[in-house]
């Protein structure tokens, strides 16, 4: 696996490596540029992630999963959303496939490791575990999209999205997964917003502290809203799952 | 405080850059408090000597902080646990009476090891002559102070400049990137007049030559940052970063 992903690098270099390649392209093969790609889709996703909380959120409204289920209609029956969607997906696939190679590359320019290394001393547990975290996410994304995304587009579910998500919440070990993925998304994204912007070439000696703290107040607003939608349905806080289930 | 400790030494021995290498134990007993960590090494390689063995390679030059040439990964921190010191500068009072340390050497692809704790920074020149310079006409020298240069630029283009070259970000970096030093030569040049011109040439022509060094991309850690002898800001990382991207935009070539 790991030497096919090299291999795919190798492939990758040489594409881009070639001697009168443009500029403004072969930025993309140096480390900079990858690091730009990943700056890119991970705001980008980050907009995403926005845009899927307020969505979570309809269901705080205790109608019947109406809000919710209305809103999950309009994101599947809207053209330009639909056509978003294949960006999205995009973005979701270059970032961890960059993501990979890079932590792949990155390994290879240390062959010898230390026997002894403090890097707690130096840097935090998030900044250096970006690859673990990202590829926990990944799994979590691709479980997600089968137990709702693609039952409802392609599998003919026939209950609403409320209901999908109420019925699954209510089981503690799922319940239970989503509140562990969510935590990992605000560990990742602790690290990851603020260093979008240094890669962006975005901070300085100002505003470094600003992004900092933007991305742990980002990172955490995306952990308990997400993380909070199964804790409230699995306990029927404000009856929440109760509502929607008609028990 | 006492003023000789015992410590043992965990040092990594490796014959050339193609030797596998191994860790060796040496004890060194009654170890002066007021010595420096080389000092400390010295006093062992001269025992080594003095038993007919093969002292312990390792690099130094000036010991007093400025040269960049000691380097050693002591007890997994680049240079030790101290903040803002090069080994020279590090102590044995910094260390527990019956201590084992590990020395061993900087780690990374493009720090090929020449001898136990010596690495070959070759590639830090390679970067360097990449685009760490400023081309100018001969002729005579133009009074320095007639170029009027603001003074906050001037400070932050010598707190770059206060890099030695050592090697700590990239013994330190997760990924072995160069990224703190190359930015921090790229700002020494790039925030004054004489290195404006060539501003966005130099980016592009030394970030290729980094890459083929063999370094890794920048995570942003912040590891090189917090390692640095000079303590070197990663503000510098995001000039560079600023500055690569506008010159792979804006090139014509």
């Amino acid at each position: 696996m790991i030497r096919a992903f090299s291999k795919l690098n190798i492939t990758f270099a040489c594409v881009f490596n070639q001697e009168k390649m443009i500029t403004s392209l072969k930025m993309f093969y140096t480390s900079v540029g990858r690091k730009l790609i990943m700056a890119l889709t991970g705001l980008f996703l980050c907009v995403f992630l926005l845009e899927h909380l307020y969505g979570n959120l309809q269901l705080y409204k205790i109608d019947g999963g109406k809000a919710f289920n209305e809103y999950t209609e309009f994101m599947t029956g809207n053209m330009f959303i639909r056509a978003v969607e294949f960006i999205l997906f995009a973005g979701i696939l270059v970032h961890a496939l960059d993501g990979l190679m890079l932590t792949l590359a990155n390994r290879k320019a240390r062959p010898v490791r230390y026997a002894v290394s403090r890097q707690s001393q130096n840097s935090t547990w998030f900044s250096r575990n970006m690859g673990l975290t990202g590829s926990i996410l990944f799994v979590f994304f691709v479980i997600h999209l089968r137990e709702f995304f693609f039952a409802h587009r392609f599998g003919g579910a026939t209950e609403s999205m409320a209901a999908s998500v109420a019925n699954a919440f209510t089981t503690a070990w799922y319940a239970s997964l989503y509140i562990v993925a969510m935590i990992i998304l605000g560990f990742h994204l602790n690290h990851g917003f603020q260093s979008a912007f240094q890669t962006l070439g975005l901070s300085n000696h100002k505003y470094i502290k600003t992004w900092k703290c933007a991305g742990t107040v980002f990172a955490l607003i995306m952990m308990i809203g997400f993380a909070s939608v199964p804790v409230m349905l699995y306990f029927d806080f404000m009856g929440m799952s109760s509502n929607i289930l008609g028990k | 405080m006492s003023e000789t400790i015992n410590v043992k030494l965990k040092i990594w021995r490796q014959k050339n850059t193609s030797d596998k290498g191994r860790f060796e134990l040496y004890d060194m007993p009654g170890v002066s408090t007021h010595m420096s960590f080389l000092e400390m090494m010295d006093v062992l390689n001269d025992r080594l000597v003095r038993e007919g063995k093969d002292p312990v390679a390792f690099d130094h030059d000036c010991r007093e902080g400025i040269c960049g040439m000691c380097s050693m990964y002591i007890n997994g921190r680049a240079h030790g646990l101290l903040k803002g010191t090069t080994t020279c500068q590090l102590h044995m009072r910094h260390f527990e009476n019956g201590e084992t340390i590990t020395i061993e050497p900087w780690r990374a692809e493009a720090f090929p090891v020449i001898k136990d704790l010596a690495v070959d920074r070759t590639a830090f020149e390679k970067i360097m002559q990449a685009g760490g310079y400023v081309s100018m006409n001969t002729g005579n020298a133009v009074d320095g102070n007639a170029l009027p240069i603001e003074k906050v630029k001037a400070d932050e283009a010598m707190d770059a400049a206060s890099c030695i070259g050592c090697g700590a970000c990239v013994a330190s970096c997760k990924n072995a990137s160069a990224m703190l030093f190359m930015s921090a030569k790229v700002s020494q040049l790039a925030l004054l007049p004489q290195g404006e011109p060539e501003r966005y040439v130099r980016v592009l022509k030394m970030m290729e030559a980094h890459d083929e060094a063999g370094f890794g991309s920048c995570t942003n850690t912040g590891a090189c940052e917090s390692e640095c002898p000079k303590e070197i800001s990663i503000a510098h990382i995001a000039r560079f970063n600023r500055d690569y991207l506008t010159a792979s935009v804006v090139s014509e070539k």
